[in-house]
């Protein structure tokens, strides 16, 4: 029988989730120096999985240790369902975490190991031998760990003991939430397909609250409901992947989300067009004449190679084939432009170029102007 | 190939001919002596294992093996606790930690005999600070008369002197535990003792391998410091194997019974340290061969 | 041109290559893809002279190597980790393996200066390693790589410890900056997505043995065998075993049509393999349609990963456009019989797409 179904769910896995509040949280490292982490307020939901997304030293490992309790923010509070937690010590915040390198007890077994968290536990949380082996063999199950549940941990590969790091997690029923640091960093590609999906199969079946943090945007968005996209200690934006995809508030959004990144040209506005050096574009809508630095931002999937009237000449300076598609890098006027190309199109020695107007974003000051949400 | 192979050797040579001159030829020597008698005047007679026989039999033999043996098993159950004990409660950030690395460094830099010297005047009860103040506090201690205090003195300062040996090699272990294995342990609610017997303990096993051994060798071959502070005294309650075979090969010019106590002096050594070692490294071979067959299973 | 003639290396009781054969030209970028403990870097000392092997001939420019120790050779290797001198400025480090040659100041300063420019350090040439990022380390490895002028340049997942974007952004410029040193460029990865970008010719690993060497683009579209085939795809490669009867494949009980082309194949039994990017799930006409059950749907922001059992096999299907399927449903999946790969019994590939037919 298979986890997942109401029974299991209800009775046996009964968890006990939170919502977790940012209210205001700032962190320095120490006075003299800026913050690593700009003052926010948020809210994760309970049973969300976040990810938060950035590059390195944009501050999401800062605020995954101070919702883990590693540091203390120096502003602001910390709310799990409401309750500040801002100064409790890790081990009173209920929560599991993986890290980037697997953390195992090495003279354990991989069921001892995974009991370990519960034979911690004093007092009257103290669960009997046969609590502690009945939810063990869940997990093991719940992992596919069976074939190894009994050998030393030492020695098994990276994508195991991944997964026995996730399961000590998961046999606890009073996890608020469940932290991830770059976990699949030392995992090679294919299984990174499978531990990823096992993940989602888990979050779905039992609805932890999950915070991924990575600077690896697959990973990111595959992995969660909502991403929170970090740069320089301040979150950019959050939103579900396909927000991110469509309408990046910002232009470092735009080009950090997708492979490769959003196209952003600099442009002058004209009414209904777009003048990217001496070339027109013709916008879907019309915008007011505006100050600062304007860009217009469009995805490489969104640029078609196109003989029409309207069409913009390109120089190519290089294709990629990436087997399911080819990735055009051209040159358009002097701004570089990548362009997408479907497995079977010819590509052209002199294309040109249209784009899809319904897909341009255009940025004031790397600021998205007009969001709104396609549907 | 050759010419690296040849380099190689030439790196090498040296370190090849001081073993060859310090180890192999002393040995043989010894070895040549072990099995002969000899009436002065150059003249050797073939006498086989006598000389290992008489040694075995001899109760003189029995009584400093056994004297050495509680004086290394007792170092070891008091320097190895007590030096990961100093280790764990050394800072592992800050500038806590060279003040303690000297600190901890100090004793190590002092030669033997000046270890035993200061010793020595240090306990005295007429004059030392030890002896005088346990003295004037009614405690009847004197290292000279009393046995339980001669071996309590040479304990001590042995404790003293090489229990930093065992905290810096415990605490390069404890060092390199990595950050997020002690978080792993907060967040599973592991209790203090939990951290230590699951995570320190099994990172500070190689070093401790280490230090096991170099304290027992050490400690077996204790000479300098019982010679100096009481020369095999009182009676010859703290006379261990070496002192012994010192007086035997110096002393009374026995020659043979000595090269012949001296081979299985170091034949017991080599036995037991083979012992620890094997000890304590098989649960590791045993984890080994263990992810091996796991391999295949996958 | 480096040839590698029946190389093998035996390490205790363990094979740690087999029997590989390779011959890599001047000027060329090769890449040794497969997972980890595959034998790249193995075979990458090998190639430097680190290790000798148990068996096998090691020939540059058609003279044998094998003795001649990597000090005297002309090699150049960038780790996974940044390896440089901590107490040097990134000029010095830069400049060390020309200073151990005793190259004139002049030269040096011209190279060093060069170098930097080309890798983006010229602004960081006073400042000591520690004080750079994870990507102007690993620049400052490879630039060091880059004075050198090796004959040979040894990669060793050179931006697996980088960032998602700083390694796009490095793997774009590395052919471009080794271009024009014309040495033998040997890259291992672990990644097939980045052998795809960096082009050039591919080698697959698996266990020591290397399956399949030639034109990246096309070892990762015609696969020799299905080892080389699941080595060489990111997502995974869908399989699933299959039968033919005449113009028809069965996958139990669905039956694929097959075109004149695939049905002049024996009749008998095979292993059917699809690209995760030629399955949809919604129907369009001339399409071969089978099951799968949902097992989880990931949403990249303009594309959808549904995730499937079929044929008791994990599938994956890649379509543009997002869609949440309801996990343990059966839906229809459809693909079109052109694009099938089909593996016979010892794995060797004997039909690839018919746009890709040889």
């Amino acid at each position: 029988m298979r986890p997942g179904n109401g029974y299991w769910r209800r009775i046996v896995w009964q968890t006990d989730m939170a919502k977790i509040t940012l209210n205001n949280i700032a962190h320095s490292y120490d006075s003299n120096s800026g913050h690593a982490l700009k003052p926010m307020s948020h809210e994760w939901h309970d049973g969300g999985a976040y990810a938060l997304l950035g590059p390195s030293g944009c501050g999401k490992t800062t605020l995954l240790n101070i919702i883990s309790g590693l540091l203390q923010p120096s502003e602001g509070q910390l709310l799990f369902d409401d309750v500040d937690v801002s100064t409790l010590p890790t081990e009173q915040r209920n929560i599991a975490q993986v890290f980037q390198f697997p953390v195992l007890y090495d003279t354990m077994t991989v069921a001892e190991n995974l009991a370990f968290p519960l034979r911690n536990r004093r007092g009257p949380d103290k669960l009997s031998n046969t609590e502690i082996q009945q939810r063990v063999q869940q997990a093991i199950t719940m992992l596919g760990l069976e074939a190894m549940a009994n050998r030393k941990a030492r020695g098994l590969s990276a994508d195991d003991k991944q997964k026995i790091s996730l399961g000590r997690g998961l046999v606890r029923t009073d996890v608020n939430a469940i932290l991830f640091d770059e976990p699949l960093t030392v995992i090679d590609p294919h299984l990174k397909w499978q531990l990823r999906t096992q993940l989602k199969q888990i979050h779905r079946q039992f609805g932890h609250t999950m915070i991924y943090v990575t600077h690896d945007q697959t990973e990111a968005l595959t992995f969660a409901d909502k991403v929170v996209v970090m740069l320089a200690g301040e979150v950019l934006q959050t939103g579900t992947p396909q927000e991110l995809f469509d309408s990046p508030q910002h232009t470092f959004v735009g080009k950090f989300i997708g492979s490769p990144g959003m196209n952003i040209l600099p442009c002058e506005l004209q009414g209904t067009q777009a003048l990217i050096d001496a070339h027109r574009v013709t916008l879907a809508r019309e915008y007011p004449s505006l100050t600062g630095v304007i860009e217009l931002g469009i995805r490489p999937e969104f640029v078609y190679i196109d003989d029409s009237e309207q069409s913009l000449p390109v120089q190519i300076t290089g294709v990629e084939d990436v087997g399911r598609h080819r990735i055009v890098r051209a040159m358009l006027g002097s701004h570089p432009l990548d362009i997408i190309v479907p497995e079977h199109q010819t590509i052209p020695t002199a294309p040109r170029v249209l784009f899809d107007n319904k897909r341009i974003n255009i940025y004031q000051n790397s600021q998205l102007l007009g969001w709104e949400h396609p549907s | 190939m050759k010419t690296q192979n040849n380099k190689a050797w030439f790196f090498v040579l040296p370190v090849l001919l001081l073993v060859a001159f310090s180890a192999v030829i002393p040995l043989m020597t010894v070895v040549n002596y072990s099995v002969q008698d000899s009436f002065g005047n150059n003249e050797f007679y073939w006498v086989g294992l006598e000389w290992f026989q008489e040694v075995l039999a001899s109760e003189r033999f029995h009584n400093s093996l056994m004297r050495n043996l509680l004086f290394s098993g007792l170092i070891l159950l008091i320097e190895i606790p007590l030096g990961i004990a100093v280790a764990l409660a050394m800072p592992r950030r800050g500038w806590g930690v060279s003040v303690c690395l000297v600190l901890m460094a100090l004793p190590l830099l002092i030669p033997w005999n000046v270890v035993g010297t200061i010793w020595q005047v240090f306990a005295r009860v007429d004059i030392g600070l030890l002896g005088h103040s346990l003295a004037a506090l009614g405690v009847d201690y004197n290292y000279t008369q009393d046995t339980f205090d001669a071996w309590v003195t040479l304990i001590l300062m042995d404790v003293w002197h090489w229990t930093s040996l065992v905290v810096l090699l415990c605490y390069s272990g404890l060092v390199s535990i990595p950050d997020a294995y002690y978080q792993a342990a907060r967040i599973d609610g592991a209790s203090r003792w939990a951290v230590f017997r699951y995570i320190q303990l099994p990172k500070m096993r190689r070093v401790l391998v280490i230090a096991v051994l170099l304290r027992f060798m050490d400690s077996f071959m204790i000479y300098t410091e019982p010679f100096v502070v009481t020369g095999g005294g009182p009676g010859n309650t703290t006379t261990f194997l070496s002192i012994d075979l010192v007086q035997m090969a110096i002393g009374q010019f026995d020659l043979g019974p000595a090269a012949a106590m001296s081979l299985i002096y170091f034949l017991i050594i080599l036995l037991i340290s083979w012992v620890f070692y094997t000890v304590m490294t098989h649960q590791d071979s045993d984890s080994v061969t263990d992810s091996r067959q796991g391999g295949n299973h996958q | 041109m480096l040839e590698l003639a029946g190389v093998s290396k035996r390490l205790g009781n363990e094979d740690h290559i087999r029997d590989v054969s390779l011959k890599l030209e001047r000027g060329s970028m090769n890449i040794l893809l497969g997972p980890t403990l595959s034998g790249k870097t193995s075979l990458m000392r090998l190639m430097a002279g680190l290790d000798q092997p148990t068996s096998g001939e090691i020939l540059l420019d058609g003279k044998s190597v094998l003795g001649i120790p990597v000090q005297k050779r002309k090699v150049a290797m960038v780790y996974q980790q940044f390896i440089n001198y901590p107490t040097l400025s990134v000029y010095e480090n830069i400049a060390s393996p020309l200073r151990v040659a005793r190259v004139a100041k002049a030269s040096i300063d011209k190279k060093v200066r060069h170098a930097a420019e080309l890798l983006r350090l010229t602004e960081f040439l006073d400042k000591r390693p520690a004080e750079l990022s994870g990507g102007q380390q690993q620049r400052t490895a490879i630039a060091r790589a880059l004075v050198k002028e090796s004959q040979l340049v040894l990669l060793d997942e050179p931006l697996a410890n980088l960032d998602y974007k700083l390694r796009e952004e490095l793997r774009q410029e590395l052919p471009r900056i080794f271009s024009e040193l014309g040495a033998i460029l040997v890259y291992a990865s672990t990644e097939p997505s980045e052998a795809l970008l960096l082009g050039g010719n591919t080698a697959t690993l698996h266990q020591g043995r290397v399956t399949q060497f030639g034109r990246t683009i096309d070892v990762f579209q015609r696969p020799a065998d299905l080892v080389t085939a699941r080595i060489f795809s990111d997502p995974p490669f869908n399989t699933a075993p299959v039968t033919k009867r005449g113009t028809k494949l069965m996958l139990e009980r669905f039956v694929i049509g097959l075109s004149e082309r695939q049905a002049s194949l024996p009749d008998g039994d095979y292993t059917l393999g699809l690209r995760p990017w030629h399955l949809e799930i919604e129907s369009a006409a001339r399409l071969s349609a089978i099951e799968g059950r949902v097992s989880v749907t990931e949403i990249t922001g303009s594309e959808t990963y549904v995730h499937l059992q079929v044929a008791q096999q994990p599938w994956v299907s890649l379509s543009h456009g997002i869609r949440q399927l309801d996990v343990e449903r059966t839906i229809p999946l459809y693909f079109s019989a052109e694009n099938i790969y089909l593996f016979d019994a010892s794995g060797e590939r004997v039909l690839a797409p018919d746009s890709l037919a040889d």
